[in-house]
Parts: structure tokens; sequence; C-alpha cells
């Protein structure tokens, strides 16, 4: 098993830390994993985003041009990185927001209405955590308990009462994810 | 070499002693021009060091400058730090050495102008060091060139027709500058020329040190000194026009103690 | 196997930097190694184990902390990014002459000048060849990982004291900012008891006092003293060359790379192997001493050599004394913060060498 994941957003959606998420709970099933983040200004407030690689052996290269997985949650992201997807790769999205829907045909294309939903359950922070699920129901690569672990080592233990909720919206985001 | 003439003799007898040069001071002859006021401060400072008995607790730094040998002269542990940077080198050693002493020694040139940051942080940081500061005005290893503290019309090598404060800047009063600031407990600004100034030098110097043991900030102390080479005069005549000249400028008396700033009518006294 | 954690190459080298029983970290803030004094802020290292910590006036203060500090026989370190570590140079060139330990880490990013906060190895040259002035060298130690960021902090330290050198550690934006699993070593403790034989701590009545200098203005004694520095640098080129071989064996090409670029050309080399070109890869793990032997044993063998880096090629040069022009040695390279993919060094080993 090897998949390598970029996902892309805005500034304050989520992005960096939804990746770790999912690579410390690939880290609890003992998996080998990498987080390379986009990093500096353009952090703030512009676009993010996040190369996560799961694998069963050593991993090269943290750096990639090429992805199993985009999970893509603005318009700049799409315009971006629906190119890099590997041919019979994934492309998850958040239409809110979007203008130009993704357009290839060699990919599977999976839609999350994330930001509604996230509305819907009146918290904003819920957002990224409504995505995760939407991507572990399309590649059941790592556990809900491994995620909820995840949650544990990657938010200080202050924000842990909010675990409950974040296990409700990766749920949520299970159900709502759209193959289209 | 032993001595015969039994005048001479009778003159160097132990009981006629009347001054003795301190062991902290080494046997290497000073590298210093005759005049200058380095010899004596070098002599004050390590003569606190030995009165204390603080040799093995004690680390100076030396500085670029006329007194960058100054390590040959004083028989203590020192380093050699790169131009300015003293303060920095001693924060560096007192922050792993909370226990000893450290000093910096520099001159004008070192400290107020290419080291002004490292002297201006040192001295908020309220570290736990003495600065020994020897302004004479000039840059007296390189030859005479200006100097951050070189007074308005003085000539160096740098400002042959005198400094002229519209292109080259104002005399720098930095002993004032860093008295403003929190973390000096003890500033004070001095002269080595006469015997009296000698011996409140010595007095200051000694609070120095002791002051490292309270822990409440760092002791500074400006020593305005003459440079007879460099300003092209005797001796004599370098003293006489420090007096005239650079001490109206350069005041000397306590300007904080005991981390307050000294009011004018106490100044007076 | 120990606990493994999930940290940015930047927390594992401050975390490992107090594991490692270091007693001064001097630092001031640059972007993308900011999470060095910001993780040791967080830890408090002065409870955990009584280190200080002290964000400097500037890089040019930090490095005169460092020497201050290191002449008293301290384990000291600082840690900056490509224009601070210019700012630094001087210190570094009086700690070489000095012959004071310490451990300065360079989280690469690219220049000239304020250049850009993205990762570059443009920093080769001033890391390998001395950087500041006057004739001296550093071990160079340039980690491909997250855990060597880690694990070079303890070998760099036992470097340091070893030969009574500075050490630095190049490494660049993706290992200092990527997040990895890391192994942390155990708590060194701190030293109490050391050699006082040279450090100035305040002479005592046995000893002679102990000057730190690099300043000697006879001529002959001066040169004297170069010649034990060149010596001692000699010895680490016998002694300290590190590398890492992969696929070497039936090679006919090779990738040098070193830090990131090494990671980069892995996944290359698996691209590679996968169309069939037999490539292999060396990683100098030490960039001085430098691992010519190993290469230039390998050079007769080969049909070529394609060196990646993250500047104009700068390693570059040194691989071509390795080989010394028993093959051809072509360049794949990107700068000013771009990084090339995987796919992009087989396409440049391909052209470089015209493989169909």
């Amino acid at each position: 098993m090897n998949e390598e994941i970029i996902i892309a957003g805005f500034g304050g959606q989520g992005v960096l830390s939804m990746g770790k998420i999912l690579a410390y709970a690939g880290m609890t099933q003992e998996m080998e994993v990498s987080w390379m983040p986009s990093y500096g200004p353009e952090m703030r407030g512009g676009t993010a985003n996040v190369t996560v690689i799961l694998s069963d052996e050593r991993i090269s290269s943290p750096i990639l041009n090429l992805f199993d997985t985009a999970i893509l949650l603005n318009q700049q992201s799409m315009d971006k990185f629906e190119s890099t997807v590997k041919p019979g790769g994934v492309l998850l999205y958040d239409p809110n927001g979007i203008t130009r829907h993704p357009q290839r045909k060699d990919i599977r294309i999976f839609r999350v209405e994330a930001a509604t939903e996230s509305a819907r359950m009146l918290s904003a922070k819920t957002f990224n955590m409504i995505v995760l699920g939407a991507y572990l129901k399309i590649k059941p690569l790592v556990s809900m308990d491994s995620v909820l672990k995840g949650l544990k080592d990657s938010l200080p233990e202050r924000h842990h009462h909010l675990i409950p909720v974040n296990e409700e919206a990766v749920k949520r985001g299970m159900e709502i994810v759209k193959e289209l | 070499m032993e001595i015969r003439n039994p005048r001479i003799q009778e003159i160097i007898s132990e009981e006629n002693l009347v001054y003795k040069k301190t062991s902290l001071m080494t046997d290497k002859a000073l590298s210093y021009c005759p005049g200058c006021g380095h010899g004596v401060v070098h002599r004050v400072i390590m003569e606190i060091i030995d009165e204390m008995g603080i040799q093995a607790d004690t680390i100076g730094v030396a500085p670029v400058g006329c007194s960058v040998l100054a390590y040959e002269f004083m028989n203590i542990d020192m380093q050699q730090a790169s131009h300015g940077r003293a303060p920095a080198v001693a924060t560096g050693i007192k922050r792993c050495w909370p226990e000893k002493y450290v000093f910096t020694y520099q001159g004008d040139g070192d400290l107020a102008a290419i080291g002004t940051a490292e002297t201006i942080h040192a001295c908020n940081r309220g570290e736990n060091i003495a600065i020994f500061f020897i302004n004479n005005g000039i840059y007296g290893m390189t030859g005479g060139q200006m100097a951050p503290t070189t007074l308005v019309g003085m000539r160096s090598s740098t400002t042959p027709y005198g400094r002229d404060a519209a292109l080259m800047g104002n005399p720098l009063k930095i002993t004032e500058l860093v008295a403003m600031l929190p973390g000096t407990y003890f500033v004070a600004r001095h002269t080595v020329h006469t015997p009296l100034a000698v011996r409140k030098f010595k007095k200051a110097a000694k609070m120095a040190f002791e002051n490292q043991k309270l822990n409440k900030g760092l002791s500074f102390i400006e020593i305005v000194s003459n440079c007879n080479s460099g300003w092209k005069m005797t001796p004599v005549q370098a003293n006489k026009w420090m007096e005239e000249n650079m001490l109206p400028f350069y005041p000397p008396g306590d300007i904080k103690m005991n981390g307050e700033i000294v009011k004018k009518a106490e100044k007076a006294e | 196997m120990g606990k493994m954690k999930l940290m940015k190459g930047n927390e594992a080298f401050a975390e490992a930097a107090i594991r490692a029983g270091c007693d001064a970290y001097f630092g001031y803030p640059i972007t993308p190694q900011s999470e060095v004094m910001e993780y040791l802020a967080a830890q408090q290292p002065q409870l955990r184990t009584g280190m200080v910590l002290l964000q400097a006036e500037s890089e040019v203060a930090a490095i005169n902390m460092v020497y201050g500090a290191a002449g008293t026989g301290k384990r000291v370190m600082t840690s900056s990014s490509s224009p601070g570590i210019s700012l630094k140079q001087e210190g570094i060139s009086y700690l070489a002459g000095s012959q004071l330990p310490c451990l300065i880490l360079n989280v690469m990013r690219g220049g000239p000048g304020l250049g850009t906060i993205q990762p570059s190895q443009s920093d080769y040259f001033q890391a390998t060849k001395g950087g500041g002035h006057g004739d001296y060298r550093m071990i160079v130690l340039a980690p491909a990982s997250v855990q060597e960021m880690s694990d070079f902090v303890k070998l760099g330290f036992e470097l340091a004291f070893k030969y009574r050198n500075p050490v630095i550690m190049l490494s660049d934006g993706i290992i200092g900012q990527m997040m990895e699993k890391v192994e942390l070593f155990e708590q060194v403790p701190r030293l109490t008891e050391f050699d006082q034989q040279w450090v100035t701590t305040g002479k005592t009545p046995d000893r002679e006092r102990n000057v730190i200098t690099s300043l000697d203005l006879d001529p002959a004694r001066h040169e004297r003293h170069n010649l034990k520095l060149q010596a001692k640098y000699q010895k680490m080129r016998e002694n300290e060359v590190r590398f890492e071989n992969i696929d070497c064996d039936d090679a006919e090409y090779l990738f040098v790379a070193y830090g990131s670029c090494a990671r980069i050309c892995q996944k290359s080399v698996k691209l590679a192997r996968a169309k069939g070109i037999k490539v292999g890869l060396i990683r100098p793990v030490t960039l001085f001493p430098f691992p010519s032997e190993e290469i230039g044993r390998r050079a007769a063998k080969l049909k070529g050599i394609l060196t990646v880096e993250l500047s104009s090629g700068q390693m570059i040069e040194d691989v071509r004394l390795a080989v010394d022009g028993k093959v051809r040695v072509a360049l794949h390279n990107r700068m000013g913060g771009m990084v090339p993919s995987p796919e992009e060094v087989v396409d440049a080993l391909l052209k470089s060498f015209s493989i169909r």
C-alpha cells in the first residue's frame, strides 16, 4: 500500500490539521507516514496545501507532483491540482464556492457538501473532519479508532472535549459523500 | 641581577615597600603608548579581583581595539571577542555560569559604534556583568580615525578638518543612554588621569564586581581617557586637553546608583 | 524500538537538543526554522534539564553568545536559515580559529539576498568551503529525514567535541517543515564534569590562565596554528566520511544528491528501475568531509552521474573532482525555492545521457 495525497484549500479551513490527523492515524496503524506542508505567508489567508503519504514501505520523496488522491477545497486548488491526479485516481471536492467543476474523465470524482453540512451542524470547525470522513469512506485506509487516536495525539488537552463532535463529523462525511 | 649598590639595596628592601604590582598583572610589558590610560585601568581592575580573591571565578572579555591584547596583561581567564560583540560573548558566558564574575573591557569604537546593538541589548536585558568602557574619542589602534564619541570640531585622521556634526553626526553619549534602560543597575563615568581620580574609579570598579552578587543588573563604567598618540599631543598636554574639552561634554560622576538615576542636585555635592 | 513520535524536522532537532544534554541555545527567529526556538520555549528546557534558552537581538549576537558559552566548555548551539547564517559567518570563523566546539543548524532557503523562504541548497559552498574569512573547515552533516534531524544533534555534538570544532547541520525548508515518524533517543545528562584544560571558567592556582582567542600577531606562530588546524581537517577527511548507497551495486548510472534531493532521488531510482534503467543513488551524509573516494571508486564502471541539487550546481564541483574525468557528470537543478519532482529527475537522467 502506498497512498499519496494532496489536500489543498484556504488557510483556516483546517487543511494542514486534517493532514496531520490522517498522518497520526496512519502512524497508529504502524504505517510509514510523511506530512509536507506549504509554508510561509501564503498560508495566512491565502491557499494552503499539504502532501500526506501513507505507505507500508520507507517513504522516499515527500515532495510529489502526481497524486493518488487530491482533496480540493477551493477554486484555486482545483485549478492547480486537478491535473495532478494519477489516471484512475481520486478527486474529492466540496462544490461550495466552486465555479469550474472538475472536467477529467479518467479519474473518479467525489463530492462532499462539507461547508453546508458543517453549517447545519452549527460548527464550522467540523468542516475538515467531514471532508476526512468522506475521504475515509472512499479509501478506508485507516480506522475510526486510529482517527480518534490521531485526534487525541494532535489536539492539545484543552480541546479534547471536542473529540465527540469531530467523531460525529467524520461519520457525517462518510454518509454524505457522493460519487459523480 | 644582583644589586650591589647599598643605597639601591636599601630602597628596594622589603620594609620600604610602598607599592607592589598585583600578581594578577602579568610581567609582560604593556603594549600601550606611554601616557595612555589603559595600563592604569587594567591594573585597577586586576587589583580589585586580587583583593576580592575572585581570580578563580572571573572571566574577562577583551575587545577589538588597542586593548585587544588585554589577555596578555591580565592574569585571568579571558576570551577575545570579535569587534563590538563583547557584551554578547559575556552574555553567553554568564548565562552558563551565573555564579561567576564576568566583565567586558571595550573601547569607544567597539562599544558605541559597531557594537551598539549588543551593548544596548545586554544592558536592557540586565545581564549581571560589568562593562568597562574606555572613551578616548578616537580609534587608537587603526591610527586615529573618528570614533562615535569624537567631539564636534575634534580632528582625527578621517576628520582632518574637525568633526562636522552636520556631515558626521554628533558624539554619542552612550553612557547616559544605557542609564535610561531598566536593566542597568549602576552607571558611572570616571577618569584615571590623577591619583584622586584613580582612587574614585577603583571604588566604582569594585562596586561593579560586588553588584554581580546581587543579581540586580548590569554595571557600566565609562572611563574618559586620553590618546596622546591619536590626538598628536604629549601625555601632559593630552590630559590637559581632556580636562578642558572632553570632561565638559562627558562629565565624570555617578549617573545611576542602585538602579535609580542620580539627580543633578545630588551630583553637585 | 522506542516510542515513535510524529514531528516536524525543526521540532525533532529542538527536542534532540534538550535530550542531547545541550547546555545553551542562542537564536533569532527566521523562516523556515522558527519552530526550533518556539518548540524549545514551549518545553521550558530550563526546567527540564537546566538548559539555557535565550532569544538574542540578532544572529550576530546569537553566534557570539555561542562563542562565549563554548569557550567555557559547554555544549552550545544555534540555528538559523540562509540570510541569518550569512550574518553568523564572522562568529563561525572566530569559533573555528579559536577551536571551539558548537553545533549550528542551517535550514536553507533560497537566495541570494533575502531570496525566498522556500527550500534551497544554495549554501553548499558557504558551509563546506569555509563561509567566513580565513582557512577553516567545519564538519557538515546533511540530514535527509526528520529522524536524522534528531540523530545528528547527538552525533554533531560528539564530533564537535572530538575535534574542538564547529559542526554544521545543513538542512533545508523541506526537511525542517515536514513531519515524519521519529524515534527519539534517551535523555543524555548534561555534563557537569568535563575537560577543563582549555576552558575559561576562572584561573585556578593549579594552572596557567586560559585564553580563548583567534589572534596571533606573530606570523611564524600563526602559521604553525594554521598548520595545526589543517592537520585536524585532514584527520576529519580520514575518519569522518559518511554516506549512504542505495541500489548502487549493479548501477550503470548514479544519482548523487544530499538532503531533501536525496529523498526525491530515492523515488526517481524506483521509477527509473521500473523502466529498466540500472540507476543507484549515493547520498553524501557528510558534505565535508566529502565521500570523494566512494564516488571516485565507482566512477570508472559507470556510464554517467547525475548530480541533483537545489542550487546552480555547487556540490557537482566536488563530484567532478572525485571522478577526476573518469565519467561524465551532469547536473539537474532547480533554484529559487522550486523543487524537482521524481519524474522530472528521471527525465533529466534520460536526456543527459541519451538513454532510450
